[in-house]
């Protein structure tokens, strides 16, 4: 009797034991790992914030310059993933559904962003669109290159959580919505965007939660004066004139919002995980092709 | 296809190929052509400076501490998270997610102060005469951190998919708990592990603001190659940062055709 009940127990489970040791030790250096790497900085970083009490943090929060910058980081990067939702969705299309000739290579182009160094990506957009622009347009060190520069950075994640949705949708909703008469628009507006919406929403989170924190590509293209600083670039300067607690006090805002942008991104995946049809949205900016695809 | 349908369509493609031309394309071959316009001797002069072969050595340093250190945690995690389900699992994947949402700068200033002058390490590190901020230590960590999650969130995936079957039967045959991981699930999720080194490779190549809070960026000893590339654009050295960006664009673009080609064998 007893021993059936173990097994029964333990049938689930069967497979692959970490080799050589236990469930319990393999959690342990897990655990230890992820402290030691991320959790440990990060209290320490909460800790400074608070080191002299609520009313600093709250001050340093809320100094014009400090409040300043989040306003510009909240507000661009909103713009940032409405344009990308459109963009993001239109390209996403393109690459399933339509055929052009070096579709592969816009394919793979599209995660350039994600492999380029941000520094990299400041400097180009610098050589384009600032001072000595071929084309005569000069944006740089305006608000309009933070957005830009945003763009560059976060062009991928829309498209990435949107194109397995659009490969896995069934074609016959689109084809029967479309023998009975309905117009293109209409059918994108009943039928496509709705099975979209989760990938849409999740790349759009993800977008927004990247776009929040971006600092190198918008360091040199934006740069640091007072109209153009967004958050991680006064962080940045708030620890080069050695004020930590204000430093660390705009982090954990920014911090929070990110935390925020995850939780939102997970809501989708259960969300979309209960509606079965559609693919599991991946938290991944770099799905792997088939990702959530295979049997569960 | 009516002629309504096709004009739309001509309309999607003009908008989505030109965004991502004007947006991607155009600015990648301007700083191609920016860097070699006056041949190749002044990029390669900048690389091969001294202070650039450093900051290139470092660069490679990073990513060969970085990489592996990651590489174990994220296969051995992994397994744990999908063929364990221990208690607390989504904790765990809750923390991974982390530093995808965290600003590099913020992650920069979290070692600073659990590391710098006024951190809780402080007087046990300067007694022990160990130097974590402004030199290697501290640029790992940073490096490391960035990089935690591409190994596993790549990895959980593919070892749902492939399922225990396979694993239970080499159990079942005699198999040791080394024998099944090398033998059967190893060789199954290559291809995603090797889909996650790649870009743990690319972040850690490419990693900007958290090295460059902890690092003071000292040429000739604390500077990366992107580093390396702020401070030649800050002192109007356009060749040298160029050069240097051009090399990174370039390891960027094998990074893309390295995804390529592991997407492709996997799907096959």
């Amino acid at each position: 009797m007893e021993a059936a009940t173990v097994s029964r127990r333990s049938a689930p489970r069967a497979g692959l034991r970490l080799p050589g040791l236990g469930a319990g030790l393999g959690r342990g250096l897990v655990v230890l790992y992820l402290s030691l790497i991320v959790l440990l900085p990060l209290a320490a970083l909460t800790d400074q914030s608070l080191s002299h009490g609520l009313s600093t943090f709250w001050e340093q929060v809320t100094s014009p310059q400090a409040l300043r910058s989040l306003k510009l980081t909240i507000g661009a990067s909103l713009i940032v993933v409405l344009i990308n939702a459109v963009f993001g969705t239109i390209i996403a299309w393109l690459l399933v559904r339509d055929q052009f000739p070096g579709k592969a290579v816009v394919n793979a182009v599209i995660d350039l962003p994600f492999a380029l160094p941000t520094i990299v990506a400041s400097l180009i957009l610098i050589q384009l669109w600032g001072s000595k622009s071929p084309v005569g347009i000069d944006i740089a060190l305006s608000q309009t290159a933070v957005v830009v520069a945003l763009l560059f950075v976060t062009l991928p994640f829309v498209i990435r959580s949107v194109q397995p949705l659009l490969i896995e949708m069934d074609r016959e909703m689109e084809e029967a919505a479309a023998s009975l008469g309905a117009s293109g628009l209409t059918i994108f507006r009943r039928i496509i965007f709705p099975n979209l919406l989760p990938g849409i929403g999740a790349g759009v989170a993800l977008a927004f939660a990247r776009a929040l924190g971006e600092y190198g590509s918008v360091l040199l293209f934006a740069g640091g004066l007072p109209d153009t600083q967004v958050s991680s670039v006064f962080i940045r300067q708030q620890i080069e004139s050695g004020n930590d607690t204000g430093a660390a006090a705009v982090s954990v805002v920014l911090l929070l919002c990110s935390l925020l942008c995850l939780f939102g991104v997970s809501l989708i995946q259960r969300w979309s995980g209960r509606h079965e049809r559609s693919t599991k949205v991946q938290m991944t900016p770099m799905p792997f092709e088939g990702d959530g695809e295979g049997p569960r | 296809m009516t002629a309504s349908g096709t004009t739309s369509r001509w309309g999607l493609r003009v908008a989505g190929l030109g965004y991502i031309a004007l947006l991607l394309l155009a600015p990648l071959v301007l700083i191609f052509y920016k860097t070699f316009e006056h041949g190749l001797a002044p990029p390669l002069d900048a690389i091969t400076s001294p202070d650039g072969l450093h900051a290139l050595k470092l660069t490679l340093i990073m990513v060969a501490i970085a990489v592996p250190l990651n590489t174990v945690f994220g296969i051995g995690c992994a397994l744990l998270l999908v063929r364990h389900r221990i208690r607390g699992s989504a904790l765990v994947d809750a923390v991974i997610n982390l530093p995808f949402a965290i600003s590099p700068v913020v992650i920069g200033l979290s070692l600073f102060l659990l590391y710098g002058t006024t951190g809780w390490f402080e007087p046990g590190l300067s007694e022990a005469g160990i130097e974590i901020l402004f030199s290697v230590p501290g640029m790992v960590l940073a490096s490391i951190f960035v990089s935690l999650p591409f190994v596993v969130r790549e990895t959980v995936p593919v070892l749902q998919e492939i399922g225990t079957e396979q694993e239970q039967a080499a159990e079942t045959l005699g198999a040791n708990a080394w024998q099944v991981f090398w033998r059967i699930t190893l060789p199954s999720i290559r291809w995603g592990v090797a889909y996650g080194v790649v870009l743990t490779t690319a972040r850690v190549l490419g990693e900007f603001g958290a090295v460059s809070v902890v690092s003071g960026s000292i040429s000739g000893q604390t500077q990366t190659l992107p580093l390396f590339v702020e401070k030649q654009y800050e002192n109007f050295n356009l060749p040298g940062a160029f050069g240097a960006s051009v090399l990174l664009a370039l390891l960027a673009l094998s990074t893309l055709l390295a995804m390529n080609f592991l997407k492709r064998k996997e799907d096959a």
